[in-house]
């Protein structure tokens, strides 16, 4: 950990404004009920509040406090998808690992199940296992996880087969020692660069995914809050955007604001994403 | 003298051989998972209520009573001929819901990747050209910031500005069968353009990849130590060696735009197949899904299968073996 500290110092200004939005969402969505003003599903006051004290974004359609729910959204929107990314990545790599490392028909048997389930886009594969499942944050995260850890698992095998042909393999092997001990004392340690940049890309996509689900109505229920639910909710105010007014304007503009909290943070995370991928590729220009 | 023959027939049967397997394998994932499902389709449909009898007459009405394997069987051979089934929500034949659908998205990919196909590779093959320009820099933080963006986020800003504050084009895509085609044309714009800029930055940056790739070969610096001219090695020497990575680039990116049609439609509320796959998940119409699901995953194996075919096709190496 002190060697990504220790570069952190040197980071690029990009790298820096990631980390730093980052950090924003995380103490948003860690600290979200001291924060924010109202409840996540607390009906506040009237429906359309304009943007005035003391709704600092108005209030939706039942009257519930935008900013409050856009707070609470962090909350839960991206610790669903970090569940999720991590679930995925647990999956992933331990099969992709133990296809390398065991070979034989196990590899074959993994691989050609992973092809089959890459060969069906992961939209229309996931549509079709929530309409079996039914729409609810379990099935959400264990589909999601399933799917994206067809990714991690191609990457981790590739990974892993270049380790395995080192030397150190090999005598870690004549040593004695079992599968267990070179997948995680040997083959774990020299994969992590090129996964910690791969679990980036991935949360973006896991994210962006789960709002494009909760966008259709197929993803997060309500009244949770959450960003893709609520640019569906609002998705109709924005034929009446008119920017004659302050009041006017900041009615139509209301889905836009959970779209842009998914933006901004996926832009972040990629940010972060190309400066480790920069260190790890071991480039110094 | 069979080794003198050209690998490419062998190499073209053995993908495509493949990519029926593939079909197969994912029409049969399509059709058994929902044999999945916790209890049976009849008390899903008719509720908890439903009387043993009424059961009974359900699972004959759909000839649920047959083995799983004989139903795939003669699921799969009606799909091919195109009748899907009867939908449990409307207790419609599949094939009405579907027809004009299906027409309308593959229409709206069509349209995008009219515009996105010519205009990316450009861009790219002068990104690739002038490399460290300013084209080439705005190149890559436009990309960075589409595949950041949620797709419905730039469809709202593009309603935003040229539906709501221009009043240029409609924010709903109503098109009717009976539409001639400039004003289909006019009325679908919105959707296309959103699709065409999600896809032009990813086709832009493989294209401008592929042909960086190209350009540090040996042979093509050869070339320039010659001094030939520089549109003479493009036109000459790199372009034929550069078809293969450019189609592969341009159909992965329709496969993708097949697939991203989805949520525009959505936005748009656009009378398409992802609209219908998107509304029967919520009603939980399995055969609807299943079909729609079916024409989905088909298009998308079938634009990778053209994808990797022209590649060998195109591969100048294989026309000469040693």
């Amino acid at each position: 950990m002190t060697h990504w500290l220790f570069h952190l110092r040197s980071a690029p200004l990009s790298a820096r404004i990631g980390l730093a939005l980052i950090g924003i969402y995380a103490i948003l969505a860690l600290f979200a009920p001291l924060i924010a003003p109202y409840g996540e599903a607390e009906v506040a006051g009237a429906a359309y509040q304009p943007w005035v004290a003391p709704f600092y974004l108005g209030t939706d359609a039942l009257g519930r406090d935008v900013m409050s729910r856009l707070i609470y959204g962090a909350r839960n929107t991206v610790g669903i998808a970090l569940i999720t990314t991590c679930l995925a990545f647990l999956i992933g790599t331990a099969l992709g690992l133990l296809a390398a490392t065991v070979g034989g028909w196990v590899d074959t048997v993994l691989s050609r199940l992973i092809d089959v389930l890459m060969a069906i886009p992961s939209l229309i594969f996931a549509l079709l296992i929530l309409t079996i499942t039914g729409a609810s944050a379990t099935a959400l995260v264990l589909v999601i996880a399933v799917l994206d850890s067809t990714r991690v698992f191609r990457l981790s095998r590739a990974v892993a087969q270049g380790i395995l042909t080192m030397d150190y393999i090999e005598v870690a092997r004549m040593r004695g020692e079992g599968l267990g001990w070179i997948i995680r004392r040997e083959i774990l340690p020299n994969a992590s660069a090129p996964l910690i940049a791969e679990f980036g890309l991935r949360f973006c996509f896991v994210f962006l995914f789960i709002s494009a689900l909760s966008f259709l109505g197929l993803g997060l229920q309500p009244p949770t809050a959450d960003w893709g639910s609520m640019v569906r909710e609002s998705a109709r105010l924005i034929s009446f955007a008119n920017f004659a007014t302050w009041q006017t304007a900041t009615f139509g503009l209301a889905p836009l604001l959970p779209a842009t909290a998914i933006a901004i943070l996926t832009v972040a995370v990629n940010l972060v994403v190309d400066w480790v991928l920069h260190l790890s590729s071991g480039l110094k220009d | 003298m069979a080794s003198k023959l050209s690998p490419i027939p062998k190499l073209v049967l053995r993908r495509l051989a493949i990519g029926a397997l593939t079909l197969i394998v994912v029409s049969a994932v399509i059709f058994w998972a929902v044999e999945l499902l916790p209890g049976s389709i009849a008390t899903e449909i008719l509720g908890q209520s439903a009387t043993p009898e009424t059961i009974a007459a359900f699972n004959a009405q759909f000839g649920l009573n047959d083995p799983p394997l004989w139903r795939y069987v003669a699921w799969l051979g009606n799909a091919v001929q195109g009748d899907f089934g009867q939908s449990l929500a409307t207790r419609r034949p599949i094939t009405d819901l579907i027809g004009d659908r299906a027409f309308n998205t593959f229409f709206l990919a069509a349209y995008a990747a009219v515009i996105a196909v010519p205009v990316s590779i450009l861009l790219g093959l002068i990104a690739a050209l002038y490399r460290g320009s300013l084209l080439d820099r705005w190149i890559s933080s436009s990309t960075l910031a589409v595949i950041s963006f949620p797709e419905f986020f730039v469809a709202y800003i593009l309603i935003l500005i040229f539906a709501v504050q221009l009043g240029w084009f409609p924010s709903l895509a109503g098109v009717t069968p009976t539409m001639g085609l400039a004003e289909r044309l006019t009325v679908s714009f919105l959707p296309a353009l959103t699709m065409v800029l999600i896809v032009t930055a990813h086709m832009m940056r493989m294209t401008r990849a592929a042909i960086v790739n190209l350009l540090a070969l040996p042979y093509i610096e050869m070339a320039e130590l010659k001094g030939m001219k520089r549109w003479r090695i493009i036109a000459i020497h790199a372009l034929p060696n550069a078809v293969a990575p450019i189609v592969t680039v341009v159909a992965l990116n329709l496969a993708y735009l097949i697939v991203g049609v989805v949520l525009v439609e959505v936005v748009f509320v656009y009378p398409g197949l992802g609209q219908l796959l998107v509304d029967s998940v919520a009603k939980r119409d399995m055969p609807v899904v299943q079909a729609a699901c079916l024409i989905f995953a088909a298009t998308y194996i079938l634009l990778n299968l053209v994808a990797d075919v022209i590649g060998i096709l195109s591969n100048p190496r294989l026309l000469h073996p040693r």
